[in-house]
């Protein structure tokens, strides 16, 4: 507020004869978090407006990693397309092949074989408990628990080992086909799928007892990010965030898919919706894909592998929407064809991005400290944000 | 010249009683100086060498490993990397504070060393307010870390700066509480764990580091143990406060990596960012040296009550070779199980080496008149060493407290805590002291 004519500060007196409201509020603190910052997860940018530590509002700034790839999509084939996919959460890769291969099936309506069925379900159930122990190890690091993070990139090794033997790949795998599968489980596949579970039981009681009760990590996490149920349906946010507000929504239930409805799972809720609960909620969803998994390698059935696809795909004219539950909630993917070899467009709906909304309402009044947790809690992969 | 030389030999007989700078020997005291300036940093470049291990082996990866045998050099590696680096100032930074205040830092906290008594004649000099000058000196670090934060005239320094100092102030406050039970313990003379033995008089306390270790002695009784649970208590709300003075997980708000990329020394790059660093871990020493003195017994030995006499005094002056012994040993262990491919050849006979002078630092510690002088110092260190390792294993194990809940814990907790233990200690010093009496008349 200074005279521009004079350069002099204004004087006291000035400012109480005109009753200034703001003369003894401080000023707000504009700062700016990211795309470079140990805990945005990637390259989001998060302008935060703050009255000493609270969090007035904040802003995501988003696009770091934009690489067009609906864009990218439609000068491409359908199967070209496919390990684009991969790209989006690359934590997630499976998940989102899984997806892409059942929205280009349904357009074509042509159904993976059952052995097929089965063998994805494997690998996206492990690629969800993946996924969670990515969470798991950054949330805990953003929080400052350094070791769980050391712990669950032990134990995700395991998983990515069997990705690796089935399909060469670790992170970006491409593990599916329009149709089916491209490879056969390999010999031991079943053995080595039932080794994790043996394996992996203990470990997560082990991540537990680190964290669970833990008074600082009780303290850090408990009302912390609250969102209820109806925000949560309000901003299309979905996954264990949506899960953790009490509302039973789940996709493989609401909406069976592959051939969830085979296979007998739980879906946890929360109560409170804060960080704790959504904490609670991956973590039994860890056990639950565990359960899964263990019901499917004990069922794969004989047989064949792959659909009846046409070598070059052309499906007919029309749209489809179809939706998975991935690691991070709702992923659905909106194919419009022409009738030609390539879609006319393809539009992702990634959780991530929308869950992402949520963040400003989650963190108002809240401290700095809580936006980084709650940026963990969300559970972000900035691939799939920018796409 | 003569009376020169009888200076200097002064303290190099065998029953010194005093320290040199309480007795004003300049010599000696510059002597000593230099010793405790060097001997703290080297026990930095330790501990820089020991987290990073004893982290690693929490966290199931191996740490360093690449520079020399078990990654041994690599804390001389990361000092040469250190200097070499280019020195920033940043252009909006107020140049000359932000040149200053690493050194505040690094004097604060290495001036507090001046009163820390690693044996009854080994300290630099024995001041009558000893404890008082610790407390005053190790706070000023705060005024370099806000200065520092202030300086670099950027928002996450500042905001660091600002937790910091806010935790400072906070949990000193706690910190002299129980500072404070711990020095009236020493004006209750009853011998034992309540008290209530010997003769019994009231008599004075005392703020001198070597005399509060000398008050343990004669009550035959740490004061950790002393009117149990009630040293136990201020103990612990001690070791609680500690961590927060020196800013360690839990309590590293100020340097929180996850919020605030590294709190006040953000803009600090190179020197001046190691100055911040071993001005951390010495005051990490220092804290953990007070905490050795007032409470478990500074330089004594343990079970002096249950092993006392002078069999147990000579078995457990045999402790310091053993303990250098043994960590050759493990070197040697290691040096077996060392690849033996020709490309290790140079680090196995590296660690060999280390392995040796180890093994020969532990034999000379066994020669008797080495032997009865050492005792006091290796006690000291060892006990100093277990507060390290807890507060690696704090690091390890704890996430970070928010920063309301860490005012919470020091204003609502650790305060009326430490209050109350003061007021019950006086009252059972008070009915201690009654009941001795009852005793003897």
């Amino acid at each position: 507020m200074t005279d521009p004519k004079t350069l002099s500060p204004p004087s006291l007196e000035t400012h109480v004869a005109a009753h200034d409201d703001t003369f003894l509020d401080t000023n707000e603190l504009v700062i700016n978090m990211g795309p470079q910052h140990p805990a945005t997860h990637g390259v989001l940018r998060v302008i935060l407006r703050l009255d000493g530590e609270k969090v007035l509002g904040l802003e995501c700034v988003i696009g770091y990693l934009h690489r067009g790839v609906e864009k990218i999509a439609e000068n491409r084939t359908y199967t070209m397309f496919n390990p684009y996919v991969d790209r989006m959460d690359y934590v997630a890769a499976v998940s989102n092949g899984l997806g892409y291969c059942e929205a280009v099936e349904k357009l074509l309506s042509v159904e993976a074989p059952p052995r097929a069925q089965y063998i994805r379900v494997i690998l996206t159930e492990l690629n969800r408990i993946a996924s969670h122990q990515l969470w798991l190890g950054t949330h805990a690091l953003d929080i400052g628990a350094i070791t769980p993070l050391f712990y669950t990139f032990r134990d995700r090794e395991e998983i990515l080992k069997i990705f690796e033997k089935y399909c060469g790949a670790r992170l970006t795998t491409h593990a599916f086909r329009i149709g089916g599968l491209q490879y056969e489980a390999y010999d031991g596949f079943e053995k080595d799928v039932k080794n994790f579970l043996t394996f992996f039981a203990p470990k997560i009681d082990e991540y537990e007892q680190l964290l669970t009760t833990n008074r600082i990590w009780l303290e850090r996490t408990k009302g912390v990010g609250k969102i209820s149920g109806k925000d949560c349906i309000a901003l299309g946010v979905t996954g264990p965030v949506l899960r953790a507000s009490g509302v039973k929504w789940d996709i493989r239930k609401a909406q069976p898919y592959a051939n969830y409805k085979n296979f007998d799972f739980e879906i946890p809720t929360g109560l409170n919706g804060d960080t704790y609960d959504r904490y609670l909620v991956r973590m039994v969803e860890m056990r639950q894909s565990c359960r899964i998994v263990e019901q499917a390698v004990n069922g794969i059935p004989e047989g064949p592998i792959m659909a009846k696809v046409a070598k070059v795909m052309k499906p007919p004219v029309g749209e489809i929407y179809h939706s998975i539950e991935a690691p991070k909630g709702e992923l659905g993917y909106f194919i419009v064809s022409d009738g030609s070899t390539q879609p006319y467009r393809v539009r992702v709906r990634p959780p991530s991005f929308v869950n992402l909304q949520a963040l400003d309402l989650m963190c108002r009044d809240q401290l700095v400290a809580d936006v980084i947790a709650v940026i963990g809690t969300l559970d972000i992969v900035l691939g799939e944000v920018d796409r | 010249m003569h009376e020169f030389l009888q200076y200097i030999q002064d303290y190099l007989k065998p029953n010194v009683t005093v320290s040199p700078g309480a007795a004003g020997n300049i010599f000696w005291a510059t002597v000593y100086i230099l010793l405790v300036f060097a001997g703290v940093s080297l026990g930095v470049i330790c501990m820089n060498w020991l987290e990073r291990k004893i982290l690693a082996h929490m966290q199931v990866r191996l740490g360093p490993m690449r520079v020399g045998p078990h990654g041994l050099l690599q804390p001389i590696a990361d000092a040469v990397k250190l200097l070499l680096k280019e020195d920033i100032i940043p252009a909006e930074a107020d140049a000359v504070v932000f040149w200053v205040a690493p050194f505040i830092v690094v004097l604060a906290a290495f001036t507090v060393f001046v009163v820390v008594p690693f044996g009854p004649a080994h300290a630099i000099t024995d001041m009558n307010i000893g404890i008082l000058f610790m407390l005053g000196v190790s706070s000023l670090s705060v005024l370099g870390i806000v200065t520092a934060g202030w300086a670099s005239n950027s928002h996450y320094p500042l905001i660091g700066a600002l937790r910091s100092s806010a935790q400072m102030v906070s949990y000193e406050l706690a910190m002299g509480l129980a500072v404070l039970s711990a020095i009236l313990m020493t004006s209750l003379h009853g011998v034992g764990l309540y008290g209530v033995g010997g003769p019994g008089t009231s008599g004075t306390g005392t703020l001198s580091m070597i005399d509060i270790v000398r008050m343990q002695q004669e009550q035959h009784v740490w004061f950790i143990f002393k009117f149990f649970p009630l040293g136990l208590i201020a103990f612990a709300i001690f070791a609680i406060a500690m961590i927060a003075e020196t800013n360690r997980a839990p309590f590293d708000l100020p340097e929180a990596e996850s919020e605030l990329t590294a709190g006040f020394h953000t803009e600090y790059s190179g020197f001046r960012w190691s100055l911040f660093f071993l001005a951390e871990y010495s005051a990490m020493i220092a804290v953990s040296s007070i905490a050795v003195t007032l409470w478990v017994g500074g330089w004594l030995r343990p079970f002096p009550n249950l092993l006392g006499g002078h069999a147990w005094d000579l078995v457990f002056s045999f402790f310091p070779g053993l303990a250098f012994l043994f960590l050759a040993g493990m070197t040697f262990y290691n040096v077996r199980r060392m690849p033996k491919h020709p490309f290790f050849k140079i680090q196995t006979m590296g660690l060999a080496a280390f392995g040796a002078v180890l093994g020969l630092i532990g034999l000379i510690l066994f020669v008797p008149p080495v032997r009865d002088r050492v005792g006091d110092i290796f006690w000291f260190v060892a006990k100093v060493a277990a507060f390290m390792y807890l507060y690696i294993w704090y690091r390890g194990t704890f996430p970070r407290y928010r920063f309301d809940q860490l005012m919470k814990v020091g204003w609502k907790v650790l305060l009326p805590i430490g209050l109350g233990v003061l007021i019950l200690t006086a009252g059972a010093g008070i009915v201690g002291l009654e009941m001795a009496q009852h005793v003897t008349h």
